[in-house]
């Protein structure tokens, strides 16, 4: 089959490679129809995530048509299916509490050193997202092996367009998750930093949660108009200071709830050496950081600061007095993909939420390393690339 | 001791004099030992655990254990350089449902013993299963080309492991990111 793969900084290639096959009892394999690249990749892209090897397919946002299931499986043969980005066995006691991003279960068990010492106890499996994750090969490709295939891919009804779906596998789930730990009560003003996909999601989310307003951060014009069209209003931290236009915007108060949709944009495991380089690396070190602080010198006391963001090692000069002495409440967490999609199906499905706005570009699979450089140099305009199967090259992507 | 924690985790080194005195024939000196939680009963557990020849579903060096008779099994284990190495191991306690201590026979390459406990998680989430393992360091010639085996890690051999014994009662398979049968299979060497 023909994939894309990573072969170093920059370096992405569409390659022809294995097919995959079951190889567990609850396995299935997934013919894929769309895939996107998500903000994540453009860090392996950059070469920021350790663990990888050359060869590793890439992609954790993906759905397709099921061609074969193994023995354990639930799903059948023809029926659609969106992927949680997250691999999650469904059986242990996290999977119980839909804690489904903590699951025991998801990571090969060598796979798990890692984590453990980083984090204490590891997570679940992650697809296409270096080998600290799991190893698994990820979606941008022609087909993909799903483990746990009875518990993580949700069948849509057919005549739905890809578009409208595809984003159930990891950044729609993700702003709703965001929204919801901002704990939102009617009346309340709440701050999104960042307008990502994550960031746009979580804007519409915290709107349909019942707050009264939502402010949304970003320095893309672009990105603010597309927060501005949901009905946010809007700053921009290259033109206004952000910590003083929050307090004029809410009489002196600060917001109700913040959400950190900033981070490090990436769902991957940083190590301190890492988090360094970034630092070293990008002028954008010290400001990516900063989010997380404004939010919590911002928040209202008492607020809630909700983190849908990706830290992956330590923060320097957390504001630990402010958090503490202002009575803080701070939720995060990987998103729980599994417990969120039937909802959220159900919610695009009435209408209630509009995903499709987010896409900007379509490519085939082949023109994939044409996508990663697009995204990569062009953010402004460049909000979100969906790879097609089988569609034809455009000549002016 | 002063305290609750379990002696394999104790920061002084005359913890494994202390384990031995837990087992009924010690054989070893080097002493690993983890607990793992799993969601299963704990009487499921043991059975399986029991069982002996379901051992190398999960003990990734173990290439097979075959029963000789009611206690004893003869076991055989991936030695480095495609060679295996092989001992005769007798269970010395056996309490259903809770407790399997075994020693191996003399003449083992790898003089070892252990036990396995199965206790009751506390708020209904299943079983603690304690894996404490006493071995000896192999010497000599063949106990060099073993000892890079067995010395490299076996407190992490011994966590990945537990963790397979959870993923395989858990959820009825061992977690693996093989693509196809084939780079399965290359795993398993």
């Amino acid at each position: 089959m023909r994939a894309l793969t990573w072969h170093g900084k920059h370096d992405v290639r569409v390659e022809t490679v294995d097919d995959p096959e079951i190889v567990n009892p609850r396995d299935a394999i997934i013919r894929i129809t769309s895939t996107a690249i998500c903000g994540s990749d453009l860090h392996l892209y950059d070469g920021y995530i350790p663990t990888m090897k050359a060869g590793d397919i890439l992609g954790h946002e993906f759905m397709g048509e099921v061609v074969e299931t193994g023995p354990g499986s639930t799903l059948k043969k023809g029926q659609r299916v969106v992927v949680p980005f997250t691999i999650s066995c469904g059986s242990c006691f996290h999977c119980g509490k839909h804690q489904y991003s903590a699951c025991d279960n998801g990571l090969p068990a060598d796979n798990q050193d890692i984590a453990q010492a980083i984090y204490g106890q590891p997570m679940a499996g992650l697809f296409g997202y270096s080998h600290m994750t799991g190893g698994y090969a990820g979606g941008q490709a022609e087909y993909v092996r799903v483990p746990f295939s009875d518990v993580g891919p949700i069948v849509v009804p057919d005549g739905v367009d890809d578009d409208k779906v595809l984003f159930l596998s990891d950044i729609l789930p993700t702003g709703w998750m965001a929204a919801e730990n901002a704990q939102i009560e009617p009346g309340d003003t709440v701050a999104v930093w960042g307008c990502g996909p994550v960031g746009l999601f979580a804007v519409q989310s915290a709107f349909l949660m019942g707050a009264e307003r939502v402010i949304a951060i970003d320095h893309f014009p672009h990105r603010l108009e597309l927060a501005r069209r949901f009905g946010a209003e809007t700053i921009n931290y290259e033109e206004s200071k952000t910590y003083e236009a929050l307090m004029e915007m809410t009489g002196g108060i600060g917001p109700d709830a913040c959400i950190d949709a900033v981070g490090l944009e990436a769902h991957g495991f940083f190590a301190d050496n890492v988090w360094d380089q970034i630092k070293v690396a990008t002028f954008m070190g010290t400001d990516r950081a900063h989010s997380i602080r404004q939010a919590i010198l911002a928040c209202r006391k008492g607020g809630r600061v909700s983190m849908p963001a990706v830290y992956g090692g330590f923060v320097d000069k957390f504001p630990l007095g402010a958090f503490m002495e202002k009575g803080l409440t701070l939720k995060t967490g990987q998103t729980h993909v599994q417990h969120y999609m039937p909802g959220l199906l159900n919610a695009i499905m009435e209408d209630k939420i509009d995903t499709t706005f987010l896409i900007s570009h379509r490519l085939p699979l082949e023109q994939a390393a044409e996508g990663y450089r697009m995204f990569h140099d062009r953010q402004n305009e460049v909000t979100k690339i969906v790879l097609k199967r089988g569609m034809q090259p455009a000549r002016d992507a | 001791m002063s305290d609750d924690a379990p002696l394999t985790t104790a920061k002084q080194d005359d913890a494994a004099a202390q384990a031995a005195d837990s087992l009924v024939e010690a054989k070893g000196d080097d002493l690993i030992g983890k607990t793992v939680t799993i969601d299963r009963p704990r009487e499921e557990l043991y059975a399986f655990w029991r069982d002996v020849g379901n051992l190398p579903l999960f003990l990734e060096n173990v290439v097979a254990v075959e029963p000789l008779d009611d206690r004893r099994s003869r076991w055989v284990v991936k030695a480095p350089a495609g060679s295996t190495v092989e001992w005769v191991s007798a269970i010395t306690e056996d309490r259903p449902g809770e407790t399997i201590a075994w020693a191996s026979e003399e003449g083992a390459d790898v003089p070892n013993s252990g036990r396995v406990d199965f206790r009751d998680a506390p708020g209904g989430r299943g079983c603690w299963v304690t894996a404490t393992i006493l071995y000896d360091p192999p010497g000599g010639f063949i106990g060099k080309a073993i000892a890079k085996m067995f010395q490299r890690e076996p407190a992490i051999q011994a966590r990945r492991d537990l963790r397979r014994f959870k993923q395989l009662m858990e959820t009825g398979e061992i977690a693996t990111s093989a693509r196809n049968r084939r780079e399965y299979e290359e795993e398993g060497t």
